[in-house]
């Protein structure tokens, strides 16, 4: 098959409150071919699980407005009817969410959550839907799954219930998975073992993912391809190389710049991104990033296209130039080469 | 603000100055054999217990005026137990904590009052740790006026000093909680453990409820404050990073136990334990290649009940090195490379080449093959 796996068109999704309409998501266009990883990087607000949540269909708010298209496969999910989408949810398309604690049913054994799912959308025996959950829970790491497969879920722990939803959200051979900050609710430990039951996943069934995070290094250790949001937009996307090692969106560099990263000397200070992020119900007219941003200049005021300034599909929505761009960058993204300070 | 340059020699709160000064580099506080354990009870009319959780499993430690320890460990290792029994909100079930040279560990709670003031905590969570119906100001407020700190006019000075201190505007005292952004409410708790002028704040995850762009500035903030004020920090964390770019020195925790303290940049050079090695080796790395070439250690498992800690070594069922001792004998916290790194393993790792790497043979981790350099 030609052509991306999903295909997102000019999305738009606000919501109507008291105060006035909220921006959650304006005008992103993102592509996912199959076998890829896609990774979506923000902060809280920026927009990244909204815009998966519309993707699957599962912003059900009266007040919510939508606007673009999502290709799957050729057709448009925006206009499928809930029966239609029910259809492609978890059999075409699966979900991890972020927080294993809530998104299982607490009343349910966990062997039965996932039977449902397969029964909905395959036509097998109670028997053999029963054994390829076994199947499931064994693939995904759960030990003596014959047993656990009839424990609640409260009997498991945090890493193990991940691996329950990961079993769910694979069980009928999905093309796509989206994981929303599939390991944000756990320990680092446990992070790495989930994180590399999904490669394995990706590997054995070819799957394409979108991950979607705030922590850059999951996405470098994860992503073909990244893209990164702030205050409902894209403001860079590009390749995991072309990311990390030439960023051209300020909001990228002040992302990289304030981790306290293990991989690098230590500096004395980290390059805090000052203020906060913009409320989405009075965004600036021009880059939403400006505000908070140590290069703003004039044309500042004008909103500024996602477009390919660099010449090799490396998207970024900033005014800069490339030459202004190489000079100021490497101060942002390495604090800890700026130590001389009176 | 000339209403504040007036009173500026009035905002010197007459409680605040008393105790005796520590100098930086004194000892601080002292924990010896510190134990925690929660009773679980059963039963319908006589609550009978029927099992204990080692919270905190015969801890001790010692932290300097100045110094910044940072306690590292997954959830449910005792970190938060711990620094909690050192500030005294949990009676400790047996040990002692000794802070300015005291023992403080059976006091009451009148007795702790003026402890109190010298130690100080900051909450992870800055949405339920404030209260939503009082104002900023009050909030702030409320220590000095338990502590009869000053008169109203002072309380309300120092309350303004503060909120400037921590990069807040003074004219915020009015407000709720709610009106504020994740990142400036911690400056708010940070604001209210600071008004008592303490000499020890224990941060309890301070930054991990916060996004990635608002926790360097709380960060910096505490570095700024401690520059400023020569506070004692203990910080908690389960964010390597964060925990080595704040610490001087780092104790890492797991199950109920202290397994390694090391001078900050050395644990991260040089671990020994092998808990060590794999929770740093966890932690996934903001560059591509770098995270292609790295080995990465997957621990196999969770965490063990603490109800019912493994024997010999609690990390042992996990471990890549154990051998048959491991099971058996529980190892002492031993002293290997330079002073003050300490740690608890039959196996160190780094022990005698203090420039080597990690000797890192095979991934543990069964689903993906050994990565390697690209």
């Amino acid at each position: 098959m030609s052509g991306p796996l999903l295909e997102i068109r000019n999305l738009t999704v606000s919501f109507r409150t008291e105060d006035g309409l909220v921006r959650a998501v304006d005008d992103v266009s993102l592509t996912l071919n199959e076998g890829e990883t896609l990774g979506i990087v923000g902060e809280s607000g920026s927009g990244k699980s909204v815009t998966m949540m519309s993707v699957m269909r599962l912003i059900t708010d009266p007040n919510a407005q939508f606007g673009g298209q999502v290709l799957y496969k050729g057709s448009d999910l925006m206009a499928l009817s809930q029966d239609q989408i029910r259809s492609i949810r978890g059999a075409g398309i699966g979900m991890i969410f972020q927080d294993p604690m809530t998104s299982l049913n607490p009343v349910y054994k966990v062997g039965w959550q996932i039977e449902e799912q397969i029964r909905e959308h395959e036509n097998v025996s109670k028997q053999a839907a029963r054994a390829r959950v076994i199947d499931l829970l064994t693939a995904v790491g759960i030990p003596n799954a014959r047993e656990r497969v009839d424990a609640y879920p409260h009997q498991f722990s945090g890493g193990m219930r991940q691996r329950v939803m990961i079993a769910m959200a694979v069980s009928c051979n999905p093309d796509v998975l989206i994981a929303d900050e599939p390991t944000t609710a756990l320990d680092v430990t446990i992070q790495a073992q989930i994180l590399s039951l999904i490669k394995k996943l990706r590997e054995d069934f070819g799957t394409a993912v979108v991950l979607i995070t705030h922590d850059m290094g999951v996405v470098a250790d994860m992503a073909d391809r990244i893209a990164v949001m702030y205050a409902g937009r894209i403001v860079e996307q590009g390749s995991r190389r072309d990311l990390f090692y030439g960023p051209q969106h300020p909001y990228t560099w002040g992302l990289l710049g304030s981790i306290a990263r293990l991989d690098r000397p230590r500096p004395r200070r980290l390059s805090a991104i000052p203020g906060v992020p913009p409320s989405l119900i009075r965004l600036p007219a021009g880059c939403a990033f400006a505000d908070r941003c140590g290069h703003r200049f004039e044309r500042c005021s004008e909103r500024p296209e996602l477009l390919d300034r660099v010449g090799n599909g490396h998207l970024d929505a900033c005014h800069l130039t490339i030459e202004q761009k190489q000079e100021v960058r490497d101060r942002t993204i390495h604090p800890e080469l700026v130590e001389e300070k009176p | 603000m000339t209403d504040g340059e007036a009173a500026e020699s009035g905002t010197e709160l007459p409680v605040l100055d008393a105790g005796p000064q520590v100098a930086a580099g004194d000892l601080l506080l002292r924990a010896e054999h510190v134990k925690k354990y929660f009773p679980i009870r059963s039963g319908i009319l006589v609550q009978r217990e029927i099992a204990q959780v080692h919270a905190v499993d015969d801890i001790s430690f010692e932290l300097r005026a100045g110094e910044t320890l940072g306690l590292v460990g997954e959830s449910g290792c005792g970190k938060s137990t711990l620094a909690r029994c050192v500030a005294r909100l949990h009676d400790l079930t047996s040990g002692s904590v000794i802070f300015e040279g005291t023992d403080i560990s059976a006091y009451s709670r009148r007795q702790l009052r003026p402890v109190r003031r010298e130690l100080q905590m900051v909450f992870q969570d800055p949405y339920a740790s404030l209260n939503p119906r009082k104002r900023v100001g009050q909030i702030i407020a409320d220590p000095l006026r338990i502590h009869r700190a000053g008169s109203r006019d002072q309380i309300r000075h120092r309350v303004a000093e503060l909120l400037e201190l921590v990069g807040l505007s003074p004219e915020h005292v009015n407000r709720y909680p709610h009106e504020f952004s994740g990142g400036q409410r911690q400056r708010i708790g940070v604001a209210r453990a600071l008004a008592l002028k303490p000499k020890l704040v224990i941060a309890d995850e301070p930054v991990s409820a916060l996004d990635v762009s608002i926790r360097a500035q709380v960060i910096n903030l505490l570095d700024d404050l401690q520059d400023e004020l020569g506070l004692t920090y203990i910080v908690i964390a389960h964010d390597l990073g964060v925990v080595r770019h704040v610490s001087d020195r780092i104790a890492v925790m797991y199950l109920g136990k202290i397994v390694e303290i090391s001078p900050a940049e050395e644990l991260y050079q040089r671990p020994v334990h092998p808990y060590t090695e794999a929770l740093l080796s966890a932690v996934p790395i903001p560059d591509p290649d770098l995270s292609a070439s790295t080995q990465h250690i997957v621990l196999e498992g969770d965490v063990p009940s603490p109800i019912s800690p493994p024997t010999g070594c609690r990390f042992h069922p996990r471990c890549r090195y154990a051998t048959e001792i491991c099971t058996t004998d529980e190892p002492p916290l031993v002293q290997h490379g330079s002073p003050g790194h300490v740690a608890a393993c039959h196996h160190p790792l780094n022990a005698e080449l203090p420039s080597a790497t990690a000797d890192m043979v095979g991934s543990a981790d069964g689903f993906r093959p050994a990565t390697t350099a690209t």
